[in-house]
């Protein structure tokens, strides 16, 4: 075979991956401009609205549920009991008499995360699989942290940047800037590594192997599993960076 | 023969190449992972009352040691399906 041949084929293969064989990228539907910005509507926009509107009606229905809930709970009470009481006693272990004020935040961004992270079983490209998505949860995450330790500690917390002698200041600042970019690239990179595995599986398979179920298996390890370890971590280590500031 | 080669096929071959070199760093984490999982599974066998604890530590400290791992896969999806190398073509 020679190497005029080899472009042959390299037609094919991105004329394949263009055509919806192996789909994993994102999809740019609508472009506008914007302040001389060039922008456009994408799927993980569309993705995460309905996600958001999933959530709000879930929210709802779990609302009126509770506002008279009954001595013996229903099935979707006790639903909605299950999901509370397990992100409580997740908050209560790590941040202790902290956990009060944590919760209502940590609970949020896990049932976002999770049913983002899952929603590649229903069809849609998981909207945590772009990284404009991933960055700015890791950036509330940076907030949060620093919002917090520079309310407990006033000055010292600046100080600790200096510690344990003031030459370690550009490593201790790196190593603060790095909290937030690794947080969202452990996110982005499970979820896409998970996304883009589903969309090669997909275009691997003919559609007779598709019917019997081969793909589905893998769904199981990369959407539900990877999906609800990087959740379970990505709250974790938000905790643990914002106890440890916290921490007296 | 060589000659029959485009700059932009060069620079996509060479990406591709380079995308597979970036993988190995699946190395460190699969050895690290490991590492952490064999610890846990004894800790379990020494103190079964904790597994649950010791399966959440263990879960974190798999996910901050997989972190280079993914450094390693975000430089070769960008090396593949963005190819930032083309851009510095000249001309």
């Amino acid at each position: 075979m020679n190497l005029l041949s080899m472009a042959g084929v390299f037609e094919t293969l991105k004329e394949l991956a263009s055509s919806g064989g192996a789909d994993f990228s994102i999809k740019y539907l609508t472009d506008f401009t914007l302040f001389g910005q060039k922008l456009s509507i994408t799927t993980t926009h569309i993705s995460l609205f309905i996600v958001t509107l999933v959530l709000v009606i879930f929210a709802i229905c779990a609302n009126k549920c509770i506002a008279n809930a009954k001595e013996i709970p229903g099935y979707f009470q006790n639903f909605v009991e299950l999901i509370v009481e397990m992100l409580d006693n997740m908050v209560d272990g790590v941040m202790g008499k902290n956990a009060k004020r944590f919760v209502n935040y940590i609970s949020a961004v896990f049932i976002f995360i999770l049913v983002c992270n899952i929603s590649g079983l229903f069809g849609l490209r998981a909207p945590t699989a772009d990284y404009g998505v991933t960055l700015p949860l890791g950036l509330i995450t940076f907030v949060i942290i620093h919002y917090n330790g520079v309310k407990k500690n006033k000055g010292k917390h600046f100080k600790a940047l200096f510690e344990p002698v003031p030459l370690l200041f550009p490593i201790n600042l790196i190593g603060e800037i790095a909290v937030p970019l690794s947080l969202s690239l452990r996110l982005f990179g499970n979820v896409l590594s998970g996304t883009v595995l589903m969309g090669l599986l997909y275009g691997l398979t003919p559609f007779l192997v598709q019917v019997v179920g081969i793909p589905a298996i893998a769904h199981i390890y990369c959407d539900l599993f990877s999906g609800a370890i990087q959740t379970y971590v990505f709250c974790m280590l938000t905790m643990v960076y914002v106890n440890d500031k916290i921490a007296d | 023969m060589m000659s029959n080669i485009t700059d932009e096929g060069l620079i996509l071959a060479c990406s591709a190449i380079g995308a597979g070199l970036a993988m190995i760093a699946g190395l460190g984490p699969g050895i690290g992972q490991g590492i952490a999982a064999g610890h846990a599974a004894a800790a379990v066998g020494r103190n079964p009352g904790a597994k649950s604890e010791i399966t959440s530590t263990m879960l974190l400290g798999q996910a901050v040691a997989e972190t280079t791992g993914l450094y390693g896969f975000a430089v070769a999806i960008i090396l593949l399906f963005v190819a930032p190398l083309l851009g510095k073509l000249p001309g």
